[in-house]
């Protein structure tokens, strides 16, 4: 197996406020430093709760963003530049809310034509006739091509979003909620288009969601996000159902199922982390029912534990 | 508070500096030799070069520039050829003059305007709102200075109700009665267009928050439609509509500038008409600082109310 | 394009404007051509004729020049003056707008402090020290009040570009390799322009009525020329002996400003994609009702809050959407209910219905009867229905965020939820304001009740909606997807919290969710709603176990569940249908497997035994067999 993307130690910090003179009051640290790799061919699920940095580090994957330090290799090859255009033609990206995704005043056949010419420099008829293959393959009609978007509902003009993706022939989708805005029934349609797309293409998915049931479904391996930082890796089957860090076990907890009764998974009413004054130490210390001192002096490291899972923790379960 | 006051001030010195700069420039720009127009065509050159050395004018652009500045700061805003008088004495007294019409017009169109904009969404489709969007749609198409002159024909020839023009009477006025007598038809005249202005916003502005998922949260609860809407939903509209009560001060004043000469009150405007027509730039570049300095002290006051209003907004 | 002008002649106040607009420009424009007397030759004989005078319509000014035909040339460079001005300040505000909010950052910075700069000044005076150093003249005026209103489009179009350059799309762009100069070009562009003809069209009247103010000051056009603001200023001296040569050129500049503004207005109308769709109307205090069959106010029923045969539709313009057809439930005290549909399925509407929180206009409850123990509420005079409100039902919305007043601090909404029903002191409203928090599990709640809301997180302010629920003890809760925009961990706590508080204070909940997982943990019973009717109803296990309705079948299945490991999902095929277009029959034939003919004919009723129903002619398991 090769490695489809190699991300090291990619970090993002932003300024926040302004003083009177000269530069920002404070920054935050939205994504730590991560360390990830991406296999040929794999899915690799990230799950996370708002505000932990799952969106940041996406968008510093396809280059709309500059990471603040760290590295991005793609099969193999650095990319250190912050420009978009060059990222295009090796990962894509799709986004989370389909219809803002596409321009209210084009038609879908000029939005599709855009990467093809502009990254591939193909000409007219050479354009058509792949935009057609596209089509196909994402069961779209050909006469929609010269509709606008808002003629289409949320899971059609998701199609779209991943068309317009596949038309510029990148090998890695970075998927970024691409179903939370859809309806259940139309979901699936689209995980199921996802995952046939991927067979046919050969390509490699980083998906982005915040709901696990919904990343265990599509995902090889998964990484569990916490302010920024990478808490737990391992494979779909296992995470959920054996967590070794308490914040994998709380979310697998707080998760609702039928058949399950309800219950508060947590009782201490602890408040997030403050990302303007993080704390000390592990992040999740506060919450955490087995914490213990040197959580909260010393952040741990992500560590081997058994075959296949890393972990963030000094008390795994 | 205090802090952020303070803050707003500091902020504000740039922006005045930078509005003593652009007055400069566009006073400099001016072609001809201002001696000259001192002094009029007849004038001896030797005449001319003595009064350009007394003014200043034989140094370069920049330490002119400065000279200016350092004198203004002392109060010293140079001395009007026309009126021979010192520019701040006048700017002072006819800017007081100003702000009586245009604080009372002001009053009138922020009360006014906010009252009708608000009723008016409040009755959507209506009655009410149809009349008042008629004749707030009349209110900013009318020119003022017309408008003026129309309450003119009307109240002060035809019915005789109300004086003319001026400010007091020549003989046994100067009592504050006189004062509004005087005042009525100018101040109504100059706030019809910004009333129409701010009814419109208020109007949309409400129309806006009453759509919100806070008023249906307050209706939920069983609050009193009254308080919905003048409660609720003013309070959360004024956060757009006092911003714009800084800018229509603005035009506030700029009305002043027609609504003076139809009515011959002795504010700044007419005073400034008068100053290009007659070319004393010292007194048009004092009196322009001078009333724009004011309006940039008035729009920290709009922008301390608003932080007083909304939570929001970092103090 | 043409749905453009549709929309402009819609609106008949605009179309009055563009009729009137077309006359002035059109005698504007054909003057040149009209056998009028030279609108500058004197005639000092002829001085102040009335109008009607023989040989000049519109009498003579001071000079004895002819009015009719000064005000004809007058208006003509009126109006190419005031679209001069217009454009010019449209195009170069437009192009500085659209460079600062593009490139923000550093350039942004200094473009805007520059602009604010300008717009320290009440805008006369720069105009004034702008055409006292040029001089006065048409064209200096002109380039007066263009350089003065360039700040106003340029902060607006920067407002306009920052929101765009954020869009998704434009990252989308970039991403198929699109440079920032093609990217204003092809896709910030487009989407400004409509928003610069929109401002232009407002404020051309504006910037007729400054260069005629300039000109009235004599600092705009020199005589003998004249436009109609130096016709005004020249007949000012006589404007109590001729008020004639007054009245003339200020109707007609009042006729043109008026009609610009109108036409302005419909096309901002017109352009503004938030009219199109009637979203700029006010929801009045209650939805409206108009019901063609009166339900009886009070009558018998079983359950506390029982709903009969509720129908709410949306009238926009000519398009009906039923959005809830015939939709019956009930609740008991101490009991929870679930209604769980897709977006679009009505159980929003339904659950707003009931208390008259439907936005309205566009809603219209149409039929059918919301019964408080017997008494109808949809029927109820508003102070009866208000006095109803919160006090015995209250709700709980999704977003708590958007749902709770942001300038209000939560203590005084809550104290306010309080007061509005029964008069309460302050101390004692505070105290109950603060035992309300505790009872949320709000911690330091005595700090806590002086907070504003956007001071708290997501799952606090929804614990402050809870508690203002909570407020008054009320019969039933209604909440309305109260979890959705939390996150899971948050979400627990919330769900975890409803249902302590319904066991000890015997609350009866209508709980709204699109989320199977949680109307499992939660709901006693549930309904699940398809196209604005309850197709399946029954105790929740009962349901989920051995769903009848082939649509919560599918539903069901299509939902991953937590621990099924990867694998390929259930889908439904095609989409729920348009409530404004609904087939007859089952509105899920068109997507069922089980759909036969006669699924797609007539009306197909709720049937079951006891607890359980469903609407469907071949459902998946015999619910009458099942319950036997």
């Amino acid at each position: 197996m090769s490695i489809a993307l190699q991300v090291t130690d990619l970090a993002k910090t932003f300024p926040v406020g302004k003083k009177l003179f000269g530069g920002a009051k404070g920054a935050v640290k939205a994504v730590h430093p991560i360390t990830l790799s991406v296999e040929t061919g794999e899915t690799l699920g990230i799950v996370g709760e708002s505000g932990c940095g799952k969106s940041t580090l996406a968008r510093m994957l396809v280059g709309l963003l500059p990471a603040t330090t760290g590295q991005i290799e793609i099969e193999g090859e650095a990319l250190n530049t912050a420009d978009p255009a060059a990222f295009g033609k090796r990962i894509q990206y799709v986004f989370q809310d389909p219809i803002s995704s596409l321009n209210p005043r084009k038609t879908i056949r000029q939005i599709m034509n855009a990467p093809l010419k502009l990254l591939h420099k193909m000409d007219g008829p050479a354009r058509e006739k792949r935009i057609l293959e596209i089509f196909e393959s994402v069961n779209l009609r050909a006469d929609f091509l010269d509709r606008y978007p808002h003629e289409f509902s949320g899971g059609q003009a998701q199609r779209i979003g991943i068309a317009r993706a596949l038309a510029a022939q990148a090998r890695i989708l970075i998927l970024d909620e691409p179903v939370s805005a859809l309806d259940v029934s139309v979901q699936a349609q689209v995980l199921n288009l996802l995952a046939d797309l991927k067979r046919e293409f050969g390509l490699t998915y980083l998906f982005i969601s915040h709901d696990l049931a919904v990343v265990e479904a599509v995902s090889d391996r998964i990484a569990v996000l916490y302010f920024g930082s990478v808490v737990e890796e391992g494979r779909a089957e296992d995470i959920f159902a054996n967590p070794r860090h308490p914040y994998t076990k709380l979310l697998a907890d707080s998760a609702p199922v039928v058949g399950r009764p309800i219950s508060d998974p947590e009782d201490a009413h602890a408040e997030l982390p403050n990302p303007l004054d993080p704390p000390q130490g592990c992040a999740f210390a506060k919450r955490c029912p087995h914490a213990s001192d040197i959580c909260r002096k010393t952040t741990p490291r992500l560590e081997q534990i058994g075959a296949d899972q890393r972990v963030a923790c000094y008390h795994p379960l | 508070m205090g802090g952020y006051i303070l803050k707003r001030l500091l902020l504000a010195i740039p922006v005045i500096f930078g509005i003593t700069v652009i007055v400069f420039l566009i006073m400099a720009m001016i072609p001809g030799d201002p001696a000259t127009a001192i002094l009029g065509s007849y004038a001896t050159p030797d005449n001319v070069a003595k009064l350009n050395r007394d003014l200043g004018l034989d140094k370069p652009l920049v330490a002119r520039y400065f000279i200016w500045l350092g004198n203004m700061l002392h109060g010293d805003f140079g001395t009007s050829f026309s009126l021979n008088r010192p520019v701040i004495d006048e700017v002072l007294e006819r800017f007081n003059n100003t702000l009586i019409l245009a604080g009372t017009s002001f009053v009138l169109c922020t009360v006014l305007g906010i009252i009708a904009g608000s009723v008016s969404a409040a009755r959507q489709y209506g009655f009410a709102d149809k009349a008042i969007t008629f004749v707030v749609l009349l209110g900013i198409s009318i020119p003022s200075f017309f408008l003026g002159m129309m309450m003119i024909l009307i109240f002060a020839v035809d019915l005789r109700w109300l004086p003319v023009s001026g400010m007091y009477a020549i003989y046994g006025g100067g009592d504050l009665a006189d004062l509004i007598r005087h005042l009525t038809m100018p101040a109504l005249a100059l706030a019809v267009v910004a009333t129409g202005v701010v009814a419109r916003l208020s109007r949309s502005a409400m129309l806006e928050v009453l759509r919100q998922d806070f008023i249906r949260t307050a209706r939920a609860k069983g609050v009193k439609e009254s308080r919905v809407i003048w409660g609720h939903a003013l309070r959360a509209a004024m956060v757009s509509i006092i911003p714009v009560l800084g800018i229509q001060a603005g035009f506030v004043l700029s009305g002043a500038v027609y609504i003076e000469i139809v009515f011959q009150w002795p504010g700044i405007g007419r005073m400034l008409v008068d100053a290009i027509l007659q070319r004393d730039i010292l007194l048009v570049q004092g009196g322009v600082v001078f009333v724009a300095t004011c309006y940039v002290i008035f729009n920290i006051i709009v922008d301390v109310a608003q932080s007083l209003l909304d939570p929001r907004i970092k103090t | 394009m043409s749905a453009f002008f549709k929309l402009l002649a819609r609106n008949r106040l605009a179309l009055g404007g563009l009729i009137v607009m077309g006359l002035v420009v059109a005698l504007a424009l054909i003057t040149p051509l009209l056998p009028l007397i030279d609108p500058d030759v004197t005639n000092t004989a002829d001085r102040y004729l009335p109008p009607f005078s023989p040989g000049h319509l519109l009498g003579t000014d001071q000079l004895g020049r002819d009015l009719l035909s000064r005000l004809l040339w007058g208006t003509r460079l009126s109006l190419a003056v005031g679209f001069a001005a217009a454009l010019f300040a449209a195009v170069a505000g437009a192009a500085v707008g659209i460079i600062a909010g593009f490139y923000s950052g550093r350039t942004d910075n200094i473009i805007m402090r520059g602009v604010d700069m300008l717009m320290a000044f009440p805008y006369i005076l720069l105009a004034l020290a702008i055409v006292a150093a040029l001089g006065p003249g048409l064209v200096n005026a002109l380039i007066a009040v263009s350089v003065v209103n360039i700040p106003f489009f340029a902060r607006n179009i920067r407002g306009i570009t920052v929101g765009l350059a954020h869009k998704e799309f434009v990252d989308a762009a970039r991403l198929s390799g699109m440079s920032n100069p093609r990217i204003i070009v092809s896709e910030i562009l487009p989407n400004v322009i409509p928003v610069i003809v929109i401002a232009m069209s407002t404020t051309i009247g504006w910037m007729i009525l400054e260069t005629a103010g300039l000109s009235f000051l004599g600092l705009g056009s020199q005589p003998p020329q004249a436009d109609l603001g130096s016709m005004l200023g020249e007949a000012r001296s006589a404007l109590i002996t001729n008020p004639h040569t007054s009245v003339i050129p200020g109707i007609m500049i009042l006729i043109i400003v008026m009609s610009i503004n109108l036409l302005g207005d419909g096309v901002r109308d017109a352009l503004d994609p938030r009219l199109k769709s009637g979203a700029l109307s006010r929801p009045m205090a209650a939805t409206r009702v108009d019901r063609k069959d009166k339900p009886a106010a009070r009558t018998q029923t079983d359950g506390l809050l029982s709903l009969e045969n509720l129908h709410t539709q949306f009238h926009v313009k000519n398009r009906v959407y039923k959005a809830v057809s015939g939709v019956s439930l009930s609740v008991k005290p101490g009991e929870c209910l679930g209604v769980i549909g897709e977006s679009g399925s009505g159980k929003s509407v339904t659950a707003l219905s009931i208390m008259g929180l439907v936005a309205s206009p566009p809603g219209v409850i149409t039929g059918g009867a919301a019964r408080l123990e017997g008494h109808d509420m949809i029927g109820a005079p508003y102070p009866e229905l208000r006095s109803l409100r919160g006090r015995r039902v209250a709700y709980i919305f999704q977003d708590p965020l958007a749902t709770l007043h942001p300038l209000y601090k939560v203590g005084d909404q809550l104290i306010e939820a309080i007061s509005c029903h029964r008069a309460i002191s302050k101390s004692d409203g505070r105290a109950k304001a603060i035992e309300l928090l505790k009872s949320v599990r709000i911690p330091n709640a005595e700090q806590r009740i002086d907070s504003y809301p956007h001071e708290m997180s997501g799952g606090m302010r929804q614990r402050v909606g809870i508690a203002m629920a909570l407020a008054n003890d009320p019969d039933v809760i209604i909440a309305d997807e109260p979890t959705t925009a939390l996150d899971v961990t948050v979400q627990a706590q919330i769900l975890s919290l409803l249902n302590d508080l319904r066991r000890e204070r015997g609350l009866a909940i209508i709980f709204i969710t699109h989320d199977f997982g949680v109307v499992a943990q939660l709901c006693d019973r549930v309904s699940v709603m398809y196209a604005g009717r309850i197709v399946e109803t029954g105790p929740t296990m009962a349901v989920l176990n051995a769903p009848a309705h082939p649509y919560t079948a599918r539903l069901i299945a299509c939902v991953p569940e937590l621990g099924g490991g990867k694998r390929k999902l259930e889908a439904i095929p095609g989409l729920p249908p348009s409530v404004d277009d609904l087939p007859t029959g089952c509105a899920f034939a068109p997507r069922c497997l089980r759909a036969q003919d006669a699924c797609k004919q007539g009306e197909i009723a709720l049937d079951g035994m006891g607890p359980r129903a469903v609407r469907c002619l071949f459902p998946e398991t015999n619910v009458a067999e099942e319950t036997a």
